[in-house]
């Protein structure tokens, strides 16, 4: 992290938590810290988590975490707020750093979910992407996860205030794999799994539960996904499939998204039917 | 306090708290009559029913879960229950069994993050849970332990506390091992007891005098309380497949909402959620729960939404209870999971999420393609509702000053726990009043 100026030791230093599109997950996990919780409130001054508190205090704020992504107009103004306002900004989970599942948007045609969802699309002032917070403004540190692992958050909240870089591991799934002993789904089993490209922070869960990785935490920071795709063909999927296993919550993720068009995207080619419920069941 | 004729009064929140999600309200008050009342919700859409097209069926359990991080399960157990519908899979009892279980665990996270957290602190005055641990610590404590014990289950059973990954269409990836599932029923003993005092404690709140005139809609599940299965029922009569509640509950999109809002039947709003679940299912309570609602005054229906506190601590009760029972019967289910082969079809899942009714509906075609989705949260079916009881509230609260009067509403509003981040994601629009 570049900036390390602390407020003076006799002042709790001030944490905002907000939210954009998204799940509200990644700020859940602060609260899903039952045993922190209550120290985490006496040694910084929750100045604004609208979630957890009715009382919001002015900026500015010493670290802001930020859950979502930008979607709308007013949106894009705002990050832009929160930006000058806080003096740490550390974005939180997929959304945040990737522009989430809603990032599918992304790959269709421009207008597409708008027009074919809404009856009165002109209520809704919405952008046609989906995009990660860092498009918008400076980040400070990201993040990554869908949703954030608990001990790697308390673990960026307190290097933020101790004006550290945080230890957070940039190599893939594997190596959690290997050290909790599971035994290999893609070599042993023939299960696709993404773990190879996909960064840990997870604990290797889904290997563990007989389940291929599904990437929630976004390419590894050497990701050889050109690598993994080709293996995945040489095991019988079709493209569409390994395509869509790119495509999720971290759509957005340059690697992942290189990937999922390579195979030609996420979606069948054939045109898929959009229909609306009174034309699909006849008219009430 | 006077205000003049011509000059209307009006109450807003410009962000509402200690919600899920990003809403206000708005309520205009005219020569001492309310004149218009809006909960208005502006978080994003992010247009689910519209991102499922195209994708296979099997994924729509994980994609669904991130509709909402405070229920994943929910969405988890909506969508593989549609799926199955639509493939003619029905799971058997153990899978249905460790269902239950994962989502009692999410019943427990949810309802106690939301009575302590969330709730609690407007009956006490206080701003958040923080500010309320300085006068009450181990109240806090307490409810952060419950708290802790619904997110070991969902973590033993579902891999982790928020989008669970063991969670798959005809059942799990892998059956938690015995060893595991039995170590959950010491913390639950002591998260039941923890719940009953959190009735005893609720129970002593001071409530508001306002009664609501409620149309309650939820499942009924024959002989025990509803959670993951059931049938649709309303308190006016109605009884329902899961497929006719679909067609019969009509969302209309309107200008101040980025969710649709619900009627049933053509008929007036209705209300989902713990208290509409209570009045239709006190009768088949666990003895323990039961015992905990007369201790705490509740009749067989609750029709005082500001007690809507000491229902959900009474299906707190019901959440450990039932889970420890289900934890101490436990059999791994082998295989764990059904296969389930796609077919051409439509199909529609029902259960009950912690905050309300939640119905998914799709449909896919022979290769499992999802060619159509549809899904309707309980915070849309609810919204005309909450906005009924912010009417009542403000008129019946007219003498007291504003800032008592925002936070009575604000407080109006978090009585029915609106998760604001599952409303906001209809698409399907299919009846539009304008």
């Amino acid at each position: 992290m570049s900036r390390t100026d602390l407020p003076e030791p006799d002042r709790r230093p001030s944490l905002a938590v907000w939210k954009f599109a998204s799940c509200d997950g990644c700020q859940l996990s602060l609260l899903d810290c039952e045993d922190e919780l209550l120290t985490l409130a006496k040694v910084v001054d929750i100045a604004h988590f609208s979630e957890m508190s009715r009382a919001s205090a002015e900026g500015p704020y010493d670290v802001s975490l930020v859950e979502g992504s930008i979607t709308t107009p007013d949106d894009a103004q705002r990050i832009l707020e929160i930006r000058s306002s806080s003096h740490l900004l550390v974005t939180i989970g997929a959304c945040a750093t990737a522009g989430g599942i809603q990032g599918l948007r992304n790959f269709a045609a421009s207008g597409a979910y708008a027009s074919a969802v809404y009856a009165h699309p002109e209520y809704i002032d919405a952008l046609e992407t989906s995009t990660p917070i860092a498009a918008h403004v400076e980040v400070d540190y990201e993040l990554h996860g869908c949703p954030v692992d608990r001990s790697q958050l308390l673990e960026v909240l307190t290097a933020s205030l101790a004006g550290r870089t945080p230890v957070i591991p940039g190599h893939s799934v594997c190596q959690e794999c290997k050290s909790r002993g599971t035994v290999c789904l893609l070599v042993a089993g023939d299960t696709p799994c993404l773990g190879p490209v996909t960064r840990a922070g997870c604990g290797a869960i889904c290997p563990s539960m007989d389940r291929g990785c599904f990437g929630c935490f976004g390419p590894a920071d050497t990701a050889n996904t050109a690598s993994l795709a080709a293996h995945l063909r040489l095991q019988g999927m079709a493209p569409v499939d390994v395509s869509r296993l790119f495509a999720t919550f971290n759509a957005g993720a340059p690697a992942f998204r290189h990937e999922a068009l390579a195979q030609g995207g996420p979606v069948p080619s054939a045109p898929v039917r959009i229909t609306h419920r009174a034309e699909r069941e006849g008219p009430r | 306090m006077t205000h003049g004729s011509g000059s209307p009064r009006t109450i807003g929140v410009e962000g509402l708290s200690r919600v899920e999600g990003e809403g206000s309200l708005r309520v205009v008050v005219h020569d001492g009559t309310v004149t218009d009342v809006a909960l208005e919700i502006f978080e994003p859409p992010r247009y689910f029913e519209a991102l499922l097209v195209g994708r296979h069926f099997t994924e729509a359990p994980d994609i669904t879960a991130r509709i909402c991080g405070i229920c994943p399960v929910a969405y988890q157990m909506s969508a593989c229950s549609a799926m199955e519908a639509a493939c003619g899979v029905v799971v058997d009892d153990r899978v249905a069994s460790l269902r239950r279980l994962l989502y009692c665990g999410e019943w427990i996270q949810s309802h106690a993050l939301h009575i302590y957290l969330l709730h609690a602190p407007d009956f006490l005055g206080c701003a958040d849970a923080v500010e309320l641990a300085e006068r009450d610590r181990t109240a806090v404590e307490r409810g952060l332990s419950i708290k802790r014990t619904g997110n070991l289950i969902m973590e033993t059973v579902g891999g982790r506390a928020v989008h669970p990954v063991n969670v798959r269409v005809g059942g799990f990836y892998r059956a938690p091992d015995p060893e595991a599932v039995a170590a959950l029923a010491e913390p639950l003993r002591r998260a039941r007891d923890a719940a009953l005092e959190t009735v005893e404690w609720v129970s002593r709140f001071e409530f508001p005098d306002v009664i609501g005139d409620y149309r309650f809609v939820a499942l009924r599940d024959p002989g025990r309380y509803p959670i993951e299965r059931g049938r649709p029922a309303s308190s006016d009569g109605l009884d329902l497949g899961p497929a006719e509640f679909g067609d019969l509950a009509v969302e209309e999109h309107v200008a101040r909402s980025t969710a649709l809002h619900a009627r049933l039947a053509g008929r007036d709003p209705y209300l989902t959620g713990p208290m509409a679940r209570y009045a239709l299912n006190s009768a088949v309570l666990p003895p323990i729960a039961a015992d905990a609602a007369a201790m705490a005054g509740l009749g067989p229906v609750c029709s005082n939404p500001f007690q809507s506190i000491v229902v959900r601590s009474v299906e707190l009760v019901v959440a450990c209870d039932e889970a420890l029972a289900l934890v101490e019967a436990y059999l791994p289910p082998d295989p764990p999971a059904s296969e389930v082969r796609p077919r051409p079809g439509v199909g529609t899942g029902v259960t009950e999420a912690p905050r309300g009714l939640l119905l998914h509906r799709y449909e896919i075609d022979a290769e499992g393609t999802i060619l159509a989705a549809r899904i309707m949260p309980p915070t849309s079916q609810n919204q005309l509702t909450i906005e009924a009881d912010l009417r009542r509230v403000v008129q019946e609260g007219l003498h007291l000053e504003d800032d008592d009067l925002q936070w009575r509403c604000e407080q109006a509003v978090r009585n029915h726990d609106p998760c604001i981040s599952c409303a906001a994601h209809f698409l399907d629009v299919s009846v539009v009043e304008t």
